[in-house]
């Protein structure tokens, strides 16, 4: 680190007492470089055992790392707690401004603890916490509203986050989640529920500072490398086009597209809502998260008149993404972009994570078809395809007016070991699934990833390439190749770099652009904070719990091809043994 | 030499590539020095705002200084002359489009010389140089 960066400034919030603190870190920096590595430290040194994630002890970290406000798509944010909906480890990226806005506001990372008596949000400028009241922003219908009136509040147009809860996460949903600059999210795993536990309602955050590098030439020579290799880079030309979206029919095309809740890989109207015909009928606009030229944010831009006046439209810009079209379209069988992104959007108006949200949906119908429950608590026909319903089943969640939608509202395994269904409950880990039915190695992954999601490791990449080439690899092959690559992102979401630009930054590029930043480190090491810091959100997770001979596999799973083939349960748990036999021990390589 | 202009707002996707951009004109990162804003037109879904010293042909923030810090510049706008700035900002709070920024640390202000960095960042070609307006218009 370079001398003075205020990179390893930690800024304590504690909201029982409305106090606030800056504690200065430089030890937890150094070694752990920032985002993931010093937020899993944070977390574990915070978080009391067996604390509740509602409770105000459980606290919320937000960090960033030393390239954030240096780089190029060092552009997300690390948030840690622990999760309301899997009751361990918590952990979620977002982008937007709030990376930079933390780094520049002259902050390493930000611990919020304890719970106000009132709903609050937090105005954090320059040295100064704002405890602001949020009693009228609290109950408010419409998470865009409570954006807006922010936004006219509050300083720093441009160089500010406005993290904020929809009613999702006032009411607890554990799969609520907390909204940045309208349309990044920090989705999974229910920090909008920590938010509103604590009835915290938003933070806003802005800085403008300078940031000192070693020496400004060779600064200036290492930007223009990265710079020129991301704005060329096929892969980010494809974010930028289509987005991720265009993995729709990608993935329906090779039968791994979950559809009707995994009865099917293959949707036949997919290509209705396939990222090509978004572009085609509805991109409205596209947009950037701060310091990112690859732009992936696509909005599509929805016109409907009112029926009681058809020359009165609403025109609503609503953001999509493949795994939101995976979730409350192909998993609901819902074909029509505009039934979809009525969805879609009001997923973001009540702050769900959409992917949670359709997985329980989906959940919900079969659950329904196959008479575990009834109309009697569901109040609603549920089926597939029809949207109508599901929106009224979405707003149902959120208001839990029966034991059925409170327990809905606590994801599918919870709700599944109360109704029956497990089999067809899919969630690993505790966390719903993403949309790769791919193969073994997605799978393995799910159950063995830190935070039981696609980004952890990255197999169904591994699986892509099993079946165009390689063939399928054996399981003790594919188990290393996960934990390298879950070993390897941990060090990239430490500085903090958007996975979309792994391939931009090599361990190479990190070494070059850590050492203009005053990291002088060497491969080898850079690897070895990578083990170590996936080893300390093990630890925890043990510490909170966590059994990896406990993890359920649901058979659903196991009866629908891949394109591999069948899986078979004692592969993946094979896989599941093998892997943790390996990250918890100090010395695998 | 010539003028930044912004060519077509609307191809802006916010990524704010040209303010990092022009703060690394001082061998810094971060934005602590930018010249250049760009933020949203009242949330994201609205598009952006994108503000950048116009170049005028006229520049009232020159004839506001009380200490005659600004001067012309040939093709349009002003340079700064900071030994003479006294960090009063009438220049900021006389500029019709607030593209007069502010160096907090020196407290003096930071004015847009037109040198191009921004443009060549722009990935989607925003921006532009183009020739000195000429008097009058």
């Amino acid at each position: 680190m370079i001398a003075g960066d205020t990179l390893s400034r930690v800024l304590h919030i504690d909201l029982t007492d409305r106090r606030f603190w800056v504690e200065d870190r430089p030890d937890l920096f150094e070694n752990y470089l920032g985002g993931s590595g010093v937020a899993s430290n944070l977390l574990t040194q915070e978080c009391p055992k067996d604390a509740d994630p509602s409770g105000p002890e459980n606290p919320i970290v937000f960090a960033v790392g030393p390239l954030n406000g240096v780089f190029p798509l060092a552009s997300k944010t690390v948030a840690m707690f622990k999760s309301p909906l899997t009751g361990n480890l918590g952990e979620s990226h977002a982008g937007g401004r709030s990376s930079v806005a933390i780094r520049l506001a002259g902050y390493g990372a930000i611990v919020v603890k304890g719970s106000s008596a009132t709903p609050v949000y937090l105005s954090i400028q320059g040295e100064k916490v704002n405890f602001r009241v949020a009693s009228v922003l609290w109950g408010m219908g419409n998470s865009y509203t409570v954006g807006r009136v922010i936004r006219e509040r509050e300083p720093g147009s441009g160089l500010r986050t406005i993290m904020r809860i929809g009613r999702a996460g006032e009411r607890l949903v554990s799969y609520a989640s907390v909204i940045t600059e309208t349309y990044r999210h920090f989705g999974r795993l229910g920090l909008g529920a920590v938010f509103g536990s604590k009835r915290l309602k938003a933070i806003v955050i802005s800085g403008k500072r300078s940031l000192k590098v070693k020496d400004p030439q060779t600064y200036r020579e290492v930007y223009k490398e990265i710079f020129e290799s991301i704005t060329k880079s096929p892969a980010m030309k494809k974010y930028h086009e289509l987005g991720t979206a265009m993995n729709v029919n990608v993935l329906n095309e090779s039968r791994s597209l979950p559809t009707r809740n995994l009865k099917k890989t293959f949707f036949e109207t997919a290509d209705r809502i396939s990222g090509e015909k978004f572009a085609q009928n509805y991109l409205g606009r596209r947009a950037a998260c701060s310091h990112c030229p690859a732009s992936c944010i696509h909005l599509a831009t929805l016109r409907e008149p009112y029926a009681f006046d058809p020359f009165f439209f609403k025109t609503t810009m609503i953001s999509y993404d493949y795994e939101l079209i995976y979730a409350l379209g192909s998993m609901l069988e819902v074909s029509s972009a505009s039934q979809l992104l009525k969805l879609l959007d009001e997923v973001e108006v009540e702050g769900l994570d959409a992917i949670s949200t359709g997985v329980a949906l989906a959940w919900a119908t079969e659950a329904q078809e196959r008479g575990l429950i009834s109309e009697k608590e569901t109040g609603l026909r549920l089926s597939w395809g029809d949207w109508e319903i599901y929106l009224k089943a979405i707003r149902m969640i959120v208001e839990q007016p029966n034991d059925f939608y409170s327990a809905l509202a606590k994801g599918v395994d919870h709700a599944s070991s109360k109704y029956g269904g497990r089999d067809f409950a899919l969630a690993f880990g505790g966390n719903e699934m993403p949309g790769y039915h791919t193969g073994p190695a997605a799978y393995i992954g799910f159950l063995t990833g830190a935070r039981h999601s696609h980004l952890d490791s990255a197999g169904y990449s591994l699986d892509q390439e099993a079946v165009s080439s390689k063939g399928l690899l054996p399981v003790e092959e594919i188990v290393d190749s996960l934990l390298a690559e879950e070993q390897w992102r941990q060090v990239l979401s430490s500085l903090v770099i958007c996975f979309f630009a792994r391939g931009n930054y090599t361990p190479e590029v990190v070494l070059r652009s850590l050492s203009t930043v005053g990291y002088d480190l060497d491969q080898e090491r850079l690897r070895m904070i990578g083990r170590e810091i996936l080893r300390v959100k093990n630890k925890f997770k043990i510490r909170e719990g966590f059994n990896p001979q406990a993890l359920q596999v649901p058979k659903r799973i196991l009866e629908t091809a891949t394109p591999l083939g069948n899986l078979n349960e004692a592969t993946l748990r094979k896989g599941v043994e093998l892997y943790f036999a390996k990250a918890l021990t100090k010395s695998n390589e | 030499m010539g003028r930044i202009s912004v060519r077509d707002v609307n191809l802006c996707v916010g990524c704010q590539s040209c303010m990092f951009a022009c703060s690394r004109r001082f061998g810094e990162a971060g934005l602590g020095r930018s010249t250049i804003h760009v933020s949203s037109a009242g949330g994201v879904e609205r598009g952006f705002i994108v503000v950048v010293c116009r170049g005028c042909a006229d520049p009232p923030c020159m004839r506001v200084c009380p200490t005659d810090a600004l001067e012309k510049r040939a093709d349009g706008g002003v340079i700064l002359d900071p030994k003479k700035c006294i960090g009063c900002r009438s220049c900021a709070e006389t500029c019709t489009l607030g593209a007069i920024f502010w160096d907090e640390e020196n407290n003096k202000p930071l004015i847009c010389v037109h040198c191009g960095l921004c443009v060549q960042h722009c990935p989607y070609s925003v921006l532009k140089i183009e020739p000195t307006i000429a008097d009058g218009k």
